[in-house]
């Protein structure tokens, strides 16, 4: 029941030459010498030898499949295609009378009824423009490309230049901080010394002032506690203040007032000195409506008996109020006097010395312009170390750059701080190369990180045809995100499409001229433009 | 396909998933949450209220009916027993006055089951014996308590409610709105008990009986309790399977020790093995087997159902099995059933065998066979949620031919739609899809997109407006359209009960309605559960309205009803002619009329991988052959080793369709490495020699209903190994398949059954005897396959890159000879696409080989049907060298050239060349 199978027939080779060539069907040219009509076939294997009728008799013979070029007998053989007009091709005997039209000369269908339309001639007509259309852009992209080295060559060599300068300048400035180092760390040890001096003399100043106010309250207790006005505070008096109880257990006895007072019933206002430095931490006025005393002390008493413990916390949460109007005040005086420096004591402490004891005066004039002298050279000193900490920055940003592996001839160099964005749909695309890559939706929303530089990933032979991104934002219950972007080859540098053919994997195309092949080479390389 | 949510649901699923893959228990109903499963299963054996009226009894010809009364509550249940045809018994149980209708399943008998006379042998006051027909099978009615036992000579095959576990909760009025008439009513008709009466009414109200609340779910129970539970005993059976789909073994455990398995079709996220919980669909059909009988229990009823199973030899040990046996002390083995539904009535159809085909036949008459599919949906299926655009598609296509691949269908997920409307597609990523269903039509093959029930809420939508305007949605239950979140966010389930919305529904495919379909464009059914992300156990309330009856009373035929108006409308479109292809995920029984089942979204493990085989062996044995599981796991990446052992073992499975989840790396199978590519381009290609055989055991399954995939002990019944056998099975009578499903395997032991027989590995042509576990080393390419001596496998094995385009190519016969030399096998040969076949236009050969002849007999001489189709080569495998081996057909004689292979005796004859219809002999000389 086999209807077809003929074996040999006439195949017409190359629309030029017109000439005809005896050989079984499917088999190519380079092969024809195995296939000798009338004289046993060997399969291609060696592996047996069968009469010649038997090839493309539709029966699968041998192993290798070699004596089916010409049907869809053998599970692993393949049919070769002349293809005249367009390219010849190989196509799995499976395709062989599929009713699918596989050859565009439509050898392959032969049996199958199906009606195939000689394709080749409009096939290779296209192509042929299409490789010209392709040479084309190559030529003018490597044109483009050419010039892209030598920009990069030269912006290479204007980037080493500068580094060096940028080297030198370093060195410069790292004399220089040291030079002012050393005059800021001489101009700031007199200022020290004059400071503490003002300050111990303040100090000094203060110890008086309280010493002065302690006498004058002790006076005042000594007059509040001498209820009976005799001059004497009595073992009595001082009993009516259970407050001093030295034990606190609810019980000041006279026993305990009396060894208070030194042993003795009652002492006089010299003697009540010594009992008032013992007493003093304790003591409570009887009336602090009637002798108000200073505002600070009252509260200052207050916080210790109300907040015990918690003492410690209490400024902080007390400060601020009186805090910001002070803010505001040194702020205008900032502003006012310009050059007005306060006095290097912390802001705390310096309320506090305000509040009970004044302000502190004014540095005396020496020790302002010593004061003066030594911010001058902090800042000048501060002011260098910083260009200097620019320049190894500019030196570390350069020595990347100089380093980064933009290319054989640096061709892709362009590219690095540019961005290219392309809008689709719902997203804004944008390919920051040698950088990152990220997403943004068109109507609002946040940026996602798509990857950052990873590597070029191109196969082995052309390595810089692929970028890949890695590590942007997480997936939920998946990888990172990461990005390929495919290079090929245009006048543009434009990014072309990007998809997610795996969830959270993207993929990017990207025209660039620095990819673009010599014309004049590629021409051998015929098989490139054959996959295209 | 369930788990990339609308962002609604993230928090939630963030919230359930915590870093764990396993199914989140909690999400479901345990027996003791189901309040009338906890009641039922409360009821203590051997107390049964229930007794035979007997002086009500009628026989007629054709029934037998009978008044059941509860002498606790006096309650009265009307029982009717029917003979039918074939050797099976119904029985039918209802309230003999119940207040308002119960719920009886339609549509899933494919008609009302003929039936035969019954005829009473005795009769006294204790009971009466009734004769089921010829086969000198009875059946005992006792009275008191009431008791049903079928008995075939001295054995008792099978006894109802011998345990006494007979529940019927009778319809009643809500006590704290009104006074119970029916009570009354009772008081009326029977004064003589006023006391009882008086009982009934202190009848105590349990929690969960008008109200019930699951998590923040609260089902209304309009009706109040409605349970229905019958007990069934089975002496001599130890061995029961069936009721699936449950992720379990093969065999049925006994559930003793926690819950009873349940069918309530559920869409359960990244679901658990080897547990008796629900799954995505139901079939309430049990086989029970011994070495002597092979009987079944079909207890139709579509409300949650809940199964029992215990066994009087269940942990024993083999040794204190051995020491009952030596001592002669054993008591016969027992397995005991008990089904309990939430409502409906009692009818169950005992199927009584006696062998495993008697019992597929049985079943087959009930509720009608496999539907025959298109034959190239037997071939390989690439899925993936999602193929993401038309360049996708166009590009997974060209990479099958790139790297010569057959595959027969293309698959679309939920993201080809516009926004999840169906029947819709994405404007942007899928604008031509003439265009590309047209590219592949040009290649021959075709496409799978998604229909899903549940209809975008949105009144730019042409199918919701038409639903909407024409009342077609279920209804909640205060009257309203029912509204649940699925992946469109706020959805409608139109109700599929309605035969008008189920014809409606069929329209929308016909080309002019389905806007961008062509005739190679098939549907997908998922989330027919129906899935609902925001209802009860995600699916639907129970107290949702179906016209005038409950969701609760036809849960579990949802998915088929679905599942029946779209095959119907892919008839539909091509008025008549075409073989329809529809996939589902929900089930019940008589789904597998519409065509093909998977097992839902399992998970890329190697326990996927194994459950996949006792999964659709018990679909099998219920008649639903056409089943698969995604190939590669749905959830998680397969490694490389897991994905090539699935694709061998799917590529020996009915449904073959690789699927991967959104989340999921790519994983078409050329992409990991070419080493890979191979083992998978060859595992899917001996896929494709085998289709003949697939097509014929199809062509099988819809005539007699019998399983393609089958367990081994169907067809070695009386083999008691063979028995919890499912890490193997045999498709048809005649492949032994046991996969590789170990990882890391370097050997599996395989069963091969039979004493007498032999068995041939089909790579190697290696003979084995049966009866023996054989062990196989086994490498990567390793799929261990074996033919029965004694049959005749035609296969193709020229493989193209679609069934299609093997249409016209030519058979190799294997034929393996048994140990008597002998061999049969059959060809089925239609147009593969239409229902002609059903006009006889089909070719079905029988190939017999016996005494050195080896003959084609036509099995349908009245059949009309030609085809290009020829024989190219015969091997005969346990053969001996002939000396000459001749042709014999109409148009003469001639001699055949041949290669004997003496090492393997394997014969290869060369070329016989004759037609495929044709009748011929070739004689070995």
């Amino acid at each position: 029941m086999v209807m077809f199978g003929h074996f040999v027939l006439l195949v017409l080779i190359g629309g030029a030459m017109s000439a005809e060539v005896l050989r079984p069907r499917g088999v190519p040219l380079s092969k024809r010498q195995f296939y000798e009509e009338d004289k046993p076939f060997t399969c291609l294997d060696g592996s047996r030898t069968i009469p010649f009728d038997r090839v493309n008799d539709d029966y699968c013979d041998c192993v290798d499949g070699s004596d089916e070029p010409g049907t869809a007998a053998c599970p692993n053989g393949n049919f070769h295609c002349t293809n005249a007009g367009f390219r010849p091709a190989f196509i799995p005997s499976s395709r062989v009378n599929d009713g699918i039209c596989d050859c565009c000369d439509t050898t392959d269908e032969y049996n199958s009824g199906v009606d195939c339309q000689n394709t080749c001639r409009e096939l290779g007509r296209k192509e042929k423009e299409e490789l010209q259309k392709i040479a084309e852009i190559a030529k003018e992209g490597f044109m483009f490309k050419k010039q892209l080295i030598q920009e990069a060559k030269q912006g290479l060599e204007d980037k080493k230049s500068k580094l060096g300068d940028v080297q030198n300048s370093k060195k410069d400035l790292e004399e220089k901080v040291e030079a002012l180092r050393t005059v800021k760390e001489t101009a700031e040890q007199p200022e020290k010394e004059a400071k503490e001096r003002h300050l111990k003399a303040w100090e000094d100043q203060k110890a008086v002032i309280r010493m002065e106010k302690d006498k004058a309250r002790m006076a005042d207790m000594f007059l509040e506690l001498d209820d009976d006005d005799d001059g004497f505070v009595s073992v009595a008096e001082l009993q009516s203040h259970s407050e001093l109880d030295p034990d606190s257990d609810a019980s000041f006895t006279e026993a305990e007032a009396q060894g208070l007072l030194g042993g003795v019933d009652k002492v006089d206002t010299v003697a009540f000195e010594t009992v008032w430095n013992n007493i003093k931490e304790k003591y409570v006025s009887e009336s602090t409506v009637d002798v108000p005393p200073p505002r600070e002390t009252t509260q200052e008493e207050t916080r210790d008996t109300s907040l015990d413990n918690d003492s410690e916390n209490y400024p902080d949460e007390d400060i601020p109020e009186e805090e910001d109007d002070e803010d505001m005040d040194e702020d205008d005086e900032d502003m006012e006097e310009g050059d007005y420096k306060a006095p290097p004591t912390s802001r705390t402490e310096d309320k506090k010395d305000d509040d009970e004891e004044g302000a502190m005066p004014p540095y005396d004039q020496e020790t302002q312009t010593l004061i003066d002298t030594a911010q001058k050279a902090r800042d000048e000193f501060n002011e260098a170390e910083k260009a200097l900490r620019e320049v190894e920055d500019q030196i570390r940003n350069l020595e990347k750059e100089i380093s980064f592996d933009f290319g054989p001839s640096s061709e892709f160099a362009y590219l690095y701080s540019q961005c290219y964005e392309l809008t689709t749909g719902e997203y804004v695309y944008r390919l920051c190369p040698f950088n990152r890559v990220s997403q943004k939706p068109k109507f609002g929303g946040s940026e996602t990180n798509l990857g950052t530089w990873g590597k070029w990933a191109g196969p082995e032979d052309n390595i810089y045809s692929v970028m890949k991104y890695e590590h942007g934002t997480g997936c939920w219950q998946g990888p990172n995100r990461s990005t390929t972007v495919k290079l090929t080859c245009g006048k543009e540098t434009v990014v072309t499409s990007t998809s997610e053919p795996s969830r959270c994997e993207y993929l990017m195309e990207f025209t660039s001229p620095a990819i673009c092949q010599d014309p004049a080479s590629s021409d051998s390389g015929h098989a490139d433009h054959e996959e295209l | 396909m369930l788990a990339r949510m609308g962002p609604v649901l993230l928090l939630w699923l963030a919230v359930c998933l915590s870093g764990s893959w396993a199914v989140d228990k909690g999400n479901f109903k345990t027996c003791d949450q189901s309040a009338f499963c906890k009641r039922q299963r409360a009821m203590k054996p051997g107390e049964s209220p229930y007794r035979a009226l007997l002086e009500t009894m009628e026989l007629t010809n054709t029934r037998l009916t009978l008044q059941l009364i509860n002498d606790n509550n006096k309650v009265r249940l009307l029982l009717e027993l029917y003979r039918l045809q074939g050797n099976i018994t119904r029985v039918k149980i209802n309230e003999l006055k119940p207040l308002k209708p119960r719920y009886e399943v339609p549509d899933v008998l494919i008609r009302e089951p003929s039936t035969e006379p019954l005829s009473l042998l005795s009769q006294d006051e204790n009971g009466v014996v009734l004769s089921l027909g010829a086969e000198s099978q009875r059946v005992i009615v006792s009275a008191r308590p009431f008791r049903l036992d079928i008995v075939e000579g001295r054995d008792v095959l099978m006894s109802l409610n011998s345990r006494g576990l007979l529940g019927f909760e009778h319809l009643r009025m809500r006590k704290d709105t009104q006074a119970d008439p029916e009570a009354e009513n009772k008081e009326g008709t029977d004064p003589a008990n006023p006391a009882e009466t008086a009982k009934e009414e202190e009848e105590k109200v349990e929690d969960g009986m008008w109200e019930e609340t699951f998590k923040s779910h609260t089902d209304s129970k309009p009706s109040g309790p409605s349970a229905v539970s019958l007990d069934f005993s089975l002496p001599g059976v130890e061995h029961v399977y069936g009721i699936p789909e449950h992720a379990d073994t093969l065999k049925l455990k006994t559930t003793d020790s926690g819950d009873p398995y349940r069918l309530y079709n559920l869409d359960v996220f990244q679901y658990e093995l080897y547990n008796p919980m629900a799954l995505y669909g139901a079939v309430p059909v049990m086989l029970a087997h011994n070495a002597q009988r092979t009987m079944g229990i079909f207890w139709l009823n579509a409300a949650e159902t809940w199964v029992d199973i215990s066994s009087n030899t269940a942990g024993k040990t083999v040794f204190g099995k051995m020491l009952d046996f030596v001592q002669g002390s054993s008591e016969t083995p027992q397995t005991d059933v008990r089904w309990i539904s939430e409502s409906g009535i009692i009818d169950v159809f005992l199927m009584l065998g006696p062998t495993p085909r008697d019992v597929f036949s049985q079943y087959a008459s009930l509720t009608g066979t496999q539907a025959f599919p298109p034959l190239a949906s037997l071939g390989y299926h690439q899925c993936r949620w999602n193929y993401n655009d038309q360049e996708d598609v166009r590009s997974v296509d060209a990479g099958f031919d790139e790297h010569d691949i057959p595959y027969d269908f293309i698959w679309l997920d939920i993201e080809h739609t516009d926004g999840k409307r169906y029947f819709t597609w994405d404007p942007h990523k899928f604008a031509s899809p003439k265009e590309m269903l047209q590219g592949l039509l040009d290649k021959k093959r075709k496409m799978v997109a998604i229909v899903d029930p549940h209809i975008k809420v949105d009144t730019n939508y042409k199918i919701h407006n038409e639903i909407r305007s024409r009342g077609f949605y279920v209804k909640n239950k205060d009257g309203g359209d029912y509204e649940g979140w699925c992946w469109p966010g706020n959805a409608g389930y139109p109700d599929f009960t309605r035969p008008d919305m189920r014809a409606w529904w069929a329209s929308q495919f016909a080309y002019d309605q389905y806007e961008g379909s062509m005739e190679n464009l098939y549907t997908w059914n998922d989330m027919n559960e129906p899935s609902v992300f925001n209802g009860p156990e995600v699916t639907m309330h129970k107290d949702a309205m179906h016209e005038s009856w409950e969701h609760r009373d036809v849960h579990n035929l949802y998915g088929l009803y679905v599942h029946r108006a779209t095959a119907e409308g892919l008839v539909e479109r091509s008025g008549g002619v075409e073989r329809p292809f529809v996939l589902t995920r929900a089930f019940f029984a008589g789904s597998q009329r519409y065509g093909a089942v998977w097992t839902g979204d399992n998970a890329a493990e190697w326990d996927h991988l194994k459950i996949s085989i006792p999964m659709c062996l018990s679909l099998g044995l219920v008649g639903i052959s056409f089943c698969g599981a995604d190939v590669g796991g749905f959830f998680k990446s397969p490694s490389t080793e897991l994905l090539v052992r699935w694709y061998q073992t799917g590529a020996y499975q009915p449904f073959f369709r690789a699927h991967a989840h959104l989340d999921t790396p790519r994983r078409e199978p050329w992409l990991f490495g070419p080493e890979n590519t191979a083992l998978i381009r060859e595992a899917i290609r001996q896929r494709y020699t085998f289709l003949p055989y697939w097509y014929q055991l199809f062509y099988l399954a819809y005539h007699t209903g019998e399983p393609v995939m089958r367990p081994l002990w169907v067809e070695y019944p009386q083999d008691p190994a063979t028995f919890a056998l499912d890490d193997e099975f045999l498709l048809g009578r005649d492949l032994l398949v046991h996969p590789v499903t170990e990882e890391g395997a370097r050997g599996v032991t395989a069963y091969l059954p039979g004493k007498h027989e032999v068995w041939f590995d089909i790579h190697t042509f290696q003979k084995h005897n049966g009866g023996q576990n054989l062990y196989i080393p086994v490498t990567m390419s390793s799929i261990p396959v074996f033919q029965r001596g004694g049959s005749i496998i035609p296969r193709k094995l020229r493989v193209r890159r679609s069934s299609t385009c093997m249409e016209n190519d030519p058979y190799t016969l294997y034929v393996a000879l048994d140990n008597q030399r002998t061999a049969e096998g059959e060809l089925y040969i239609d147009d593969g696409h239409t229902f002609n076949y059903e006009k006889k236009e089909l070719i079905h050969r029988k190939f017999s080989f016996a005494n050195g002849v080896l003959s084609s007999i036509d099995l349908e001489p009245n059949a009309q049907f030609t085809t290009k189709s020829w024989v190219e080569r015969i091997i005969i495998l346990g053969a001996s060298k002939p000396s000459m081996v001749t042709l014999k057909t109409a148009d003469g004689e001639n001699q055949l050239e041949f290669d004997f292979d003496a090492s393997m005796s394997v014969l290869t004859i060369r070329k016989p060349g004759m037609n495929a219809g044709a009748d011929w002999t070739v004689t070995l000389q």
